[in-house]
């Protein structure tokens, strides 16, 4: 089992800890899961995710064209700085995984997900020439700092991070070492992503701590992103599943979505031009009873429509929160359904999303 | 009332006269985080010596409650299911689940007194 640079913090905090991706993880900290989603909801915390991988690939043109090919996303509009959420696609247009991109100096940085980054980058590796260099840079650990106060308290601590706009990054000094901030998040709040190298990390949560941000463990990182409608890898997304299906065709840039050449477009192409048999919807349940992940989605007629593939209580809208893939002409915003939770119906409607609304300073 | 007794499964009971009062320990509510969700047994169902009872819900998990003794259901703490945060504050007193009529006090022999049931904790701390 791995562990992140910060492992020793997280047990002083009296974190309890799970196994995730290989890397012993916090699961919450002494607050318990409702009180860190709060906290981040009305305050700040703050997350490892240094189990995440922080890809960075080098070179010219060429390298952009050999990574459109497994990312669909348009790489000359990708403007210097700016990060773009999408995917690497499999040859059937399945979510190999879903990533974030950001265009640095002399090329990209890849933010992955622990479980899927080895194969990620075998996948990528496929894809690109020699004139391209890649690492993974496991001697950065990466901390998102999320909530309405994470502005106040990074612009203390590093002095400019206030002008990023969502969706954007750029190079900021801490302790005479060079690191990279982007303004972005899994949460729904407005809050950045700090890649700091692992010798000075503790520093770095020495000094949020003494803002008073808070400590975030995974268990409300899902209630934060579920209440916020977004994926999560694994759930929502994996190989069988693509970006169409997953209501995310957004995150395929208006030129490909025409012109293809990227892998699994024919699939892709077909489910753009004649609609998805299946698609993700938000579920929110009637009453206080929880869908969780394996629920039975049923019409109000009794037919059979589909799963969900998350569900959990969200303690800022006070209420259960589902996703989960109904057969398509199921999936109207309001539409009733019944979930079956331990043998017996329960009326369930579609919800938009997000179930809470974000705040992400644009 | 007699001395409150412990299951393995970390249900609490405590027997007055014929009926006994059931819940869950402070460290099964420790372990499972904040409850956000409660399903009590229907008044009048009979159960069998644990029978699932009751469901317990963390933003995590679903977990069920199975009673330590058989007999019928005769009350269940509604304050739990329209506050589930009421078992973490209180789960040995106020966060009570459940008033069964005990068809068998001898059930109540086998299961532990508070400090055996301390020493099993210590022992199996999952």
């Amino acid at each position: 089992m791995e562990k992140t640079a910060l492992y020793n913090f997280h047990k002083n905090s009296g974190a309890k800890f799970v196994p995730f991706a290989g890397y012993e993880m916090p699961i919450q900290y002494k607050d318990g899961i409702v009180k860190e989603h709060i906290n981040t909801r009305q305050f700040a915390g703050f997350f490892d995710v240094s189990h995440m991988g922080q890809f960075y690939v080098s070179g010219g043109r060429s390298t952009e064209l050999s990574l459109e090919k497994i990312i669909p996303l348009d790489f000359k509009e990708i403007k210097m700085n700016q990060s773009k959420y999408s995917f690497l696609i499999n040859d059937e247009g399945g979510v190999i995984d879903d990533l974030i991109i950001t265009r640095v100096e002399n090329g990209f940085n890849i933010i992955l997900n622990a479980a899927c980054k080895d194969n990620d980058i075998k996948e990528i590796a496929k894809c690109l020439n020699s004139e391209s260099k890649y690492e993974l840079r496991k001697d950065l650990s990466l901390i998102a700092l999320q909530g309405p106060k994470a502005e106040i308290i990074l612009e203390s601590i590093i002095k400019g991070v206030k002008e990023l706009k969502f969706m954007n990054g750029n190079y900021f000094k801490f302790l005479e070492k060079k690191i990279y901030i982007t303004r972005s998040g899994y949460t729904g709040e407005d809050g950045f992503e700090i890649s700091v190298p692992n010798v000075i990390v503790e520093n770095l949560i020495k000094l949020l701590t003494d803002k008073d941000a808070k400590p975030i463990g995974l268990g409300a990182r899902d209630t934060l992103r579920l209440e916020a409608g977004l994926c999560l890898y694994g759930h929502e997304l994996n190989q069988e599943i693509n970006p169409i299906q997953a209501n995310l065709k957004w995150a395929i840039s208006k030129k490909r979505r025409e012109t293809g050449g990227f892998k699994g477009w024919e699939n892709i192409k077909k489910d753009l031009q004649n609609g998805v048999s299946k698609i993700r919807v938000g579920v929110k349940p009637a009453g206080k009873i929880i869908a969780r992940e394996g629920t039975k989605i049923y019409s109000n007629t009794g037919e059979e429509i589909g799963i969900i593939t998350s569900g959990t209580y969200g303690p800022s809208v006070n209420s259960p929160v589902a996703m989960g893939y109904v057969k398509s002409k199921f999936s109207e915003i309001d539409n009733k359904i019944l979930i079956e939770v331990r043998g017996k119906k329960h009326e369930a409607k579609v919800s938009k999303l997000p179930f809470y609304k974000k705040s992400y300073v644009k | 009332m007699s001395e409150k007794k412990y299951s393995k499964k970390h249900e609490w009971i405590m027997l007055d006269g014929e009926s006994a009062t059931v819940g869950i320990s402070k460290h099964a509510t420790e372990m499972l985080g904040d409850i956000v969700f409660v399903e009590l047994p229907e008044k009048g169902k009979s159960l069998n010596k644990e029978e699932k009872a009751a469901v317990v819900e963390s933003t995590k998990a679903a977990s069920d409650v199975y009673t330590p003794v058989s007999g019928e259901i005769m009350e269940t703490n509604q304050p739990i299911v329209d506050d589930p945060s009421n078992v973490n504050k209180d789960p040995e007193n106020n966060g009570w689940f459940f008033k069964i009529k005990v068809k068998d006090k001898s059930e109540l022999d086998s299961l532990m007194s508070q400090p055996d049931y301390e020493k099993f904790v210590k022992e199996n701390p999952n």
